[in-house]
Order: C-alpha cells, then structure tokens, then sequence
C-alpha cells in the first residue's frame, strides 16, 4: 500500500522452534485507528515488539514512513516518531509523574532541548487528566493512573504512531471509557494509532479497521463489523 | 546553583580547605586526611554507575589499581611528572571502565556485579604476574625529594592533591546528575526497557556512565603508591575498596552527589578514629555494622531520611 505509515511485510519471529510470527502482513494509513485483536498468545505483542523494535524479526520487512527501519534500536524507532505503551504498566517509579514524561519529551521529541519541557509535560498531564498528580511518585499511582501515565509518557514522543498495548485489561467500564476518549482524541492531532485489545466494546466503539492475529497469521483485516462476523474469527474466539 | 558556578564554589572550598590544613601542625592529620580523601572520590564515582544508572559495580578495586600501577609503569619508565600520572592513570581506567560498559549489554542486575567483580580478579592474577610491576614483591615508588609551591612535605602536597581530585569527582558527579544525561540514567536504573522506548540510547549511556566512573576511581588511585612508597597487589585490590566504595553511597544516599560525599566523610573518618584508637582490624567490621543498620533503618541512606524528615515537616 502506497502512502501508508507504517507497512510490515511478510515478519517471522521465531523464539527456538516455535514460530510466534509467521509472515504477518500489515499496514497502517496516517492517522488511522486500527484495532489488533486475537486470543490470547496469538502474537499480538511479539508483533508490536517487532514493530517498536524490543525484538528482531528474522524474516520480513518494516517500514515506517517508507524507510526501513529493521537495523534501528528501538530508542531510534520512538525518535522517528514510533512510540508504543506497555502492558503491565513501566513507570520510572523513582521519578514524579512530571518527571515521567521529561524523559521522552527530552529524548525523543526534542533532542535534548531542555526549555519548555515542563510546560509540554504539563500540558499531556492535563490532557489525560493526570495534571493534579503531576508532582506525586509516580511508583505509588492507582492502575489506572499509572495506564495513563503509560499512555501519557508514549504521546510525549510527539508520535506519528501509537501503539496502545493492552491499556485498558482489568479496568472498570467508566474507567475504560476514560482511556478510550483519550485515545481517540489523538485523531485530531492526526496520531496514528494501533490499539491491541481484549475488551470488545472498546475496540469496536474505537477501531476504523480491525486485524486479527491467529497462531502468528493475520487471518482477517477490514471494517470491524465485517471482520467479526466471518467465520474464522468466529471460530478462533469461540471454538466450532 | 548552574554547574560552572557549582565548579567555581567547589574548587574555592577546596582551595580555602587545602590552605587552612597546613596550618595543622600533625602530621599524621594529612595522613589520615588523604585516606579519607580517597573514599570520598571513590564513594562519588562509583554513585555514578551504581547510584545513577543502577548497575552495581564490585570491581572499584580494579580501577582503583589501574590508576595505581599505571603510576608504576610510568615511574619506572621515565619517572615522569605527577600529573602525567594523574592524567594516564585517568585515561587507562577510562578505558577500563569502557569494557566494563560493554558487560552491561548483557548482564543485569546481580549478574552485572558478579562479573565486575570478577574483572577485579582477573586484573589482580595478571599485577601478581606481571614482573615489570613488581609482581607479587610489590615495588618502591619514592617520593620526590623537592616537594614543590614550598610545602613542607611530600604528604601535603599529596593532600592538597587529593582535596583537588575530590572536587573535580564532586563537581563531574552533580554535572551529571543535573543534566539530561542524569534524567537518562535515573530512567536507565528505573527501568531499562521503558528507557529506551522513550528514546534514551540507553547502551551509549551505560558505557559513558561506566567510563566516568571508572576513570574518577584510577585518578583516586594514581597518587597512591607515593603515600605508601611502596605497592604492592594486595594493598592496591585491598577488599576496604570494593566494600567501602559500595557502603558510603549506600550509607550517605545514592540520589545525589551530596550522599556518596556525607557517606565517605563520616565512615573514612570513624575508620581512620577507629585505626588509632581501638585497632585497625575493627575497620570492615564498623562499615559491616553500619551496613546494616542503614539497610534496614534508613534504607535510602542519610540523605534520604533527611529528605523524608522535611517532607513530613512541609506536609504538617
């Protein structure tokens, strides 16, 4: 696909001899929502591994605004504009929440420059809504804080492309509803993003796409009322 | 306060420190002084890589002798001037410390310490072999006869470059600390992962912050072998090295510059009151004492009760 962001071709990722990843194809348009959803083990992860650069995929390709970024680290990858959130929450518990997110906006958004970064930093607070505890340790945060914190701290990367790994697992409904507003906001600012999600309601309400992940094979890619209702999908999630 | 004020500030302390002492009319205060001095770079540069970045170093031994016997190797040679051997004795723990950097692309957290401690092993077998150096004999470095700006004895002259040592150590810590690059390495000993997909070249930094604290541990050791006049393996790798170097930034706080420094002064003093007037075989036993008691008292050192203590005065 032309003009796509970020474009992964035919990745294998193999942990000794069992094959995580076996030629995923996927691509993502600028300023998409695009859900990635698959039972659990699925590949999902090791897929945003690859693509965020914590693992190397041994076969296939990775674009992202058509360069290839396969030989990068992954502190490059978030530079280019990559960023991704983690699944169990890796906040810098040493550090207060404010603190959290200089360290992307030093690194990765500006390149050192060390003026304004705390105004910015203040400004995502109050975007996730996170600014009256912008001066608490970071370490001693709820679940849910501490999942906004994760999300706060990728979009201090200033990203073209965000990958939301699981922010919402555990959470209550108006919890998840809370994070879902979130990340659908990063639209306006033309955010790319790429949510990984077991609650259903979310992805449906939040995808414009949605994949499916099966045993390491992409087994369906389109419009998400489309996609779960074909029967491989049916058939992975539920059984015969 | 910006780094070149805090250097200024530093080195006029340490200046003013310097002159006032000669006044002291004991000798054996600048004997004593020196050893101090010693702890209080070594506490610093290790609370660089330990404190800082969060990798345990057991090797400071290693470095320490390196900036030793690069003294030896220079004396022996061309006997060349004392800054030469401030300087290459630096540069060469540097660069030890560079490999050490490297060891962290794979080894983590006690894993990292048991092969720092192995380095310091392997470097001690090869001294002990080496002839040039004395080997296991030991080798007589003298003092010059000349002491030079008109100081009364060799001793001064070594305490007034110790004083000056350990303000660079203090002065390079806080730079540190205060910069990016300090946010880098907190982010680095927080959680390696998450710093490096926030964009923290987190393998650079580790190797930077490892050569630093090496090269500030061999610039401590250059001067050595001219307190003692001789050296030889086993005082150079001493065990109060390794061991003190990790319990004063643990004792004093391994947050900031401040606590490497409180640390090194109170147990470098309470050793050097215990070695005169009680024995000298009760030094590692006091530091061991006061290990745990902090471990378990006042877990993030003197400093970080303190900071506890005025926090809950704010909040009252």
């Amino acid at each position: 696909m032309s003009g796509a962001i970020l474009e992964v071709a035919g990745v294998v990722k193999r942990f000794g001899g069992f094959t995580a990843l076996d030629g995923v194809d996927f691509a993502v348009q600028p300023g998409e929502r695009v859900g990635l959803i698959g039972p659990n083990g699925s590949g999902k992860s090791t897929l945003v591994n690859c693509i965020a650069g914590t693992l190397r995929n041994e076969e296939g390709r990775i674009r992202f605004e058509g360069r290839d970024i396969h030989a990068f680290p992954a502190h490059r990858r978030i530079r280019l504009g990559l960023a991704r959130s983690f699944q169990i929450p890796k906040p810098f518990a040493s550090m207060s929440v404010l603190d959290n997110l200089c360290v992307p906006l030093l690194y990765a958004a500006k390149g050192g420059e060390a003026r304004g970064v705390a105004d910015e930093a203040h400004g995502i607070l109050r975007q996730v809504g996170l600014d009256a505890k912008a001066h608490a340790m970071s370490g001693g945060l709820t679940q849910v804080d501490m999942r906004k914190l994760e999300l706060a701290r990728a979009m201090a990367a200033k990203p073209r492309l965000l990958i939301s790994d699981e922010a919402m697992a555990g959470l209550s409904t108006s919890e998840v509803d809370d994070i879902l507003e979130l990340l659908m906001g990063l639209k306006a600012q033309g955010v790319a993003v790429i949510m990984i999600e077991h609650v259903m309601r979310a992805v449906m309400k939040f995808s414009e796409r949605i994949a499916v992940l099966v045993a390491g094979r992409k087994i369906a890619d389109g419009d998400p009322q489309a996609v779960v209702g074909t029967p491989e999908v049916v058939k992975a999630y539920l059984g015969e | 306060m910006s780094n070149g004020k805090f250097a200024v500030v530093a080195f006029a302390v340490a200046f003013a420190f310097a002159a006032a002492s000669q006044l002291i009319p004991n000798e054996y205060f600048f004997t004593a002084a020196y050893v101090v001095l010693q702890f209080v770079i070594l506490a610093t540069a290790w609370n660089i890589l330990g404190g800082y970045t969060g990798y345990v170093n057991f090797g400071s031994a290693a470095f320490f002798a390196i900036g030793a016997y690069s003294t030896v190797v220079l004396y022996n040679a061309f006997k060349a001037p004392l800054l030469v051997m401030i300087v290459t004795g630096t540069l060469a723990a540097g660069l030890l410390g560079l490999g050490l950097g490297y060891l962290t692309l794979r080894l983590r957290g006690v894993f990292f310490a048991i092969a720092s401690l192995a380095l310091a092993v392997v470097l001690y077998t090869f001294i002990v072999n080496w002839d040039y150096v004395g080997g296991a004999r030991g080798a007589y470095v003298l003092q010059p006869r000349e002491v030079p700006f008109g100081l009364p004895r060799y001793i001064h002259l070594l305490y007034v470059v110790m004083v000056l040592q350990a303000a660079v150590a203090l002065v390079v810590a806080r730079a540190i600390e205060k910069s990016t690059l300090g946010r880098g390495l907190a982010a680095i000993r927080d959680d390696e992962l998450a710093a490096e997909c926030s964009g923290v070249p987190t393998l650079r930094l580790k190797i930077f912050s490892a050569a630093v604290s090496g090269a500030l541990m061999g610039m401590a050791g250059t001067t050595f072998p001219f307190y003692l006049s001789f050296i030889e393996p086993s005082s150079a790798f001493g065990l109060s090295y390794a061991v003190n170097s990790i319990a004063m930034p643990l004792i004093g706080g391994m947050m900031s510059w401040i606590g490497p420094l409180i640390g090194a002064v109170l147990l470098g003093t309470v050793q050097q009151l215990v070695q005169v007037t009680i024995s000298s075989a009760w030094n590692l036993l006091i530091v061991g004492v006061l290990l745990v008691l902090f471990v378990t008292l006042a877990p993030n050192g003197i400093m970080g009760w303190v900071e506890a203590w005025r926090k809950r005065r704010s909040h009252r």
